[in-house]
C-alpha cells in the first residue's frame, strides 16, 4: 500500500452526536480527491479529524506511514498537511501580507519565504494590491484567495480544502478552481477538496468519494462519477427523461 | 473658594496625575493582554503587581542588589510565575464556562495576597529608587523625578510592546492566537504555549507597573486593590484595544487627583467609577471599542 493519506473507520463525535459512522479513503500522491456530499453529511467533521483539530473515538488517519490521529493540529500541520477552513477564518486585523507570512510560521528558510511569497502574490494577483489593508476589510472571494495562499505559505504535501466555492459568484469559483488546479500541477501538491458543488469538483478532480449521513457510499474516478445517475440526478441536478416522457417521482438512490 | 489655586499646583497635578495613571494603565494592559489572547479575565492582575513589587523588594533591599538587577529579575521571576500559572491552573479551566474563570482568578487573588502577608508580613514597606530624591525645578512647578521616571518608563514600555507586536514572530503569533485561534493552531502556532507566553508578558509589566508604584505610595499585601480601577480603566478604553487601556488608566488617574483637589471631600475614591458609569452609558463599546467583532 503505497498511499500518502490512508483514513481508516474513523468515528467522530460532537458530544453525543456521531457526525462520522466509520470513514475510510485513501488519498494518493499527487491526485486532487473529492469529498462531496450535502449539508451535514460529515465532510468538515473528516477535515478536521485529518488536521488534528477533533479527534476520532475510533479508527485511524496514517500519514506517509504514520498515525496521525489525536495529534495536536500544530504538529500535523509540521508534517505537512495544511488546512483552508470552511469560512476562510482570517486573522481580521492583520494584514494580508502578515496573514500570509503566518502561514509560514513553521518556516525557517526565509529566503524561500520570501519567494513564496511573490509566488502566491503571481497566483492572485489582486492580492498584492491589497496586501498591507487588513484581511477583514476583503471581500468573500479575496478572503478564500488569502486562505488559500496562506496554507500554501506552509509548503505542505496535502492541502486540505473545505468548501472554498462557499458563498462566491460562479465566476469567482471557476478562478479559484483554475488555481486550485494549477497548484497541484505546478508542485505536485496533493490536494483534499470537500465540497457541495459536486460540478466544478469533478470536473477537476481525479478521483472522488461520496458522503452521506456519516458514511461513503460511492467511490470511484472524478470523470466516471459524472457519469452515474444517481450523482446525476441528485448532485448535479440532471433529470433524465424516463421511457414515458414523464419523470417518476419515486426514485430512490441506489446505495439506500 | 479654589480661586487661588495657581498654574504651578495645576501643573504638578496634570504630571502627577498622569504617573499615577500609566500605572493604572499598565496594570490594565495585564488585564487586556490577557482577555485578549485567550478570553480570560485575570482578576488576579493588581495581586501579580503587588507580587511584582514584593519580590523586587527582596531582590533590592533584603538581598541588597542594583536597582536594576534586581529590577530585571523581579520581572524574569514574576514572568515565570505567570506563565507557570497558566500552564499549571487556568489552562485547565479552558472551555469552561465564563463564571468558574472569574471565580478562579478572584481565587488566586486571595491566596497571592495572604501568601504575600505570610511571607513578607502585614506591614507597608517601601521601596527605594534611584529617583527618589531628585527633584526638578522649572518654572517654579516642583516635579519629582519618580513621577517623571513612570512617564518615561511607560512611555518606553510601550513603544517596546508596540515593535514586539509588530515585529516579531511570537508578537505575531500572539495576535494571530487572540484574533482566530483556530486558524493559529491551523498555521502550526502553538497556541497554548503562545497563551502562557502572554501570561508571563503580563505578568512581567506588572512587575513594572508595582515597582514603579512602590516608591509613590508604599507596598502593602492589600496594594493589589489597585486591580479595581485598573480594570474600570480597561473598561473606559474598551475591554480589548491595548491603547485603550493605557489611556483609560491615564484618565483615571488624572480624575482622580483632579476631583481629589478641586471637587468636595470623598470624591476622589468615587470619582473614576462615576466616569466609568457615564462611559457605559454613552459608548458601550468604550472608547477604543474594537471595530470589528472578534470571531471565537
Amino acid at each position: 500500500m503505497s498511499h500518502l493519506m490512508e483514513v481508516r473507520n474513523i468515528e467522530t463525535y460532537y458530544g453525543p452526536t456521531m457526525a462520522i459512522r466509520g470513514v475510510s479513503f485513501d488519498v494518493s500522491q499527487g491526485q486532487i480527491v473529492t469529498i462531496l456530499g450535502a449539508n451535514g453529511a460529515g465532510k468538515t467533521t473528516i477535515l478536521k479529524t485529518i488536521s488534528g483539530i477533533m479527534d476520532p473515538q475510533k479508527g485511524s488517519v496514517s500519514f506517509e506511514g504514520r498515525d496521525i490521529q489525536r495529534m495536536d493540529p500544530d504538529r500535523v500541520v509540521r508534517l505537512g498537511i495544511s488546512l483552508v477552513p470552511e469560512g476562510r477564518e482570517l486573522f481580521p486585523f492583520l494584514s494580508v501580507r502578515e496573514n500570509l507570512q503566518l502561514g509560514a510560521y513553521t518556516r525557517h528558510d526565509h529566503k524561500a519565504v520570501a519567494s513564496d511569497l511573490e509566488r502566491v502574490f503571481e497566483y492572485f494577483p489582486s492580492l498584492k494590491m491589497r496586501a498591507s489593508g487588513p484581511a477583514g476589510m476583503l471581500s468573500g472571494g479575496e478572503q478564500q484567495m488569502v486562505a488559500i495562499g496562506r496554507a500554501l505559505m506552509a509548503r505542505p504535501k496535502v492541502i486540505l480544502l473545505d468548501e472554498p466555492s462557499l458563498g462566491l459568484s460562479p465566476k469567482l469559483v471557476k478562478e479559484i478552481f483554475e488555481i486550485i488546479v494549477r497548484i497541484n500541477r505546478d508542485s505536485g501538491t496533493t490536494i483534499v477538496l470537500v465540497e457541495q458543488n459536486a460540478n466544478v469538483a469533478l470536473q477537476v478532480a481525479h478521483f472522488g468519494y461520496i458522503l452521506e449521513m456519516g458514511r461513503i457510499v460511492m467511490a470511484d474516478t472524478g470523470p466516471a462519477l459524472l457519469e452515474k445517475d444517481d450523482v446525476r440526478e441528485f448532485y448535479l441536478g440532471i433529470k433524465d427523461k424516463g421511457v414515458r416522457g414523464v419523470r417518476r417521482w419515486k426514485k430512490r438512490k441506489t446505495w439506500r | 473658594m479654589h480661586g487661588g489655586r495657581s498654574m504651578a499646583e495645576f501643573l504638578q497635578l496634570l504630571v502627577n496625575g498622569l504617573a499615577v495613571g500609566c500605572i493604572y494603565g499598565l496594570v490594565a494592559l495585564g488585564f487586556v493582554l490577557i482577555y485578549k489572547a485567550g478570553e480570560v479575565v485575570n482578576f488576579a492582575q493588581g495581586e501579580m503587581m503587588m507580587l511584582g513589587a514584593f519580590v523586587a523588594f527582596t531582590f533590592i533591599v533584603q538581598f541588597g542588589l542594583n536597582y536594576w538587577i534586581g529590577l530585571a529579575l523581579a520581572v524574569v521571576v514574576m514572568a515565570a510565575f505567570g506563565g507557570l500559572l497558566d500552564i499549571v491552573v487556568v489552562r485547565r479551566i479552558i472551555g469552561q464556562p465564563q463564571f468558574s474563570t472569574v471565580m478562579l482568578t478572584i481565587g488566586l487573588g486571595v491566596m497571592m495576597r495572604s501568601g504575600a502577608s505570610m511571607v513578607w508580613g502585614p506591614e507597608t514597606r517601601g521601596l527605594p529608587s534611584p529617583f527618589d530624591k531628585t527633584v526638578l525645578q522649572i518654572d517654579g512647578v516642583v516635579l519629582s523625578a519618580v513621577y517623571l521616571a513612570i512617564l518615561v518608563t511607560t512611555a518606553l514600555l510601550c513603544v517596546f510592546l508596540l515593535g514586539f507586536f509588530r515585529f516579531t514572530r511570537v508578537g505575531l503569533a500572539m495576535q494571530a492566537a487572540s484574533q482566530n485561534q483556530l486558524a493559529a493552531y491551523c498555521m502550526g502556532i502553538p497556541v497554548k504555549r503562545v497563551l502562557s507566553s502572554v501570561w508571563a508578558l503580563s505578568a512581567g509589566v506588572a512587575t513594572i507597573a508595582g515597582v514603579m508604584l512602590a516608591p509613590i505610595s508604599l507596598i502593602d499585601p492589600n496594594t493589589g486593590a489597585i486591580g479595581l480601577k485598573a480594570f474600570a480603566a480597561a473598561v473606559i478604553g474598551g475591554f480589548g484595544s491595548i491603547p485603550g487601556a493605557v489611556v483609560g488608566g491615564i484618565l483615571i488617574g488624572l480624575i482622580e487627583l483632579f476631583s481629589g483637589v478641586y471637587l468636595p471631600e470623598g470624591f476622589k475614591d468615587t470619582a473614576a467609577y462615576i466616569v466609568l458609569l457615564a462611559v457605559l452609558v454613552v459608548r458601550p463599546q468604550g472608547l477604543f471599542g474594537a471595530v470589528g467583532r472578534k470571531k471565537v
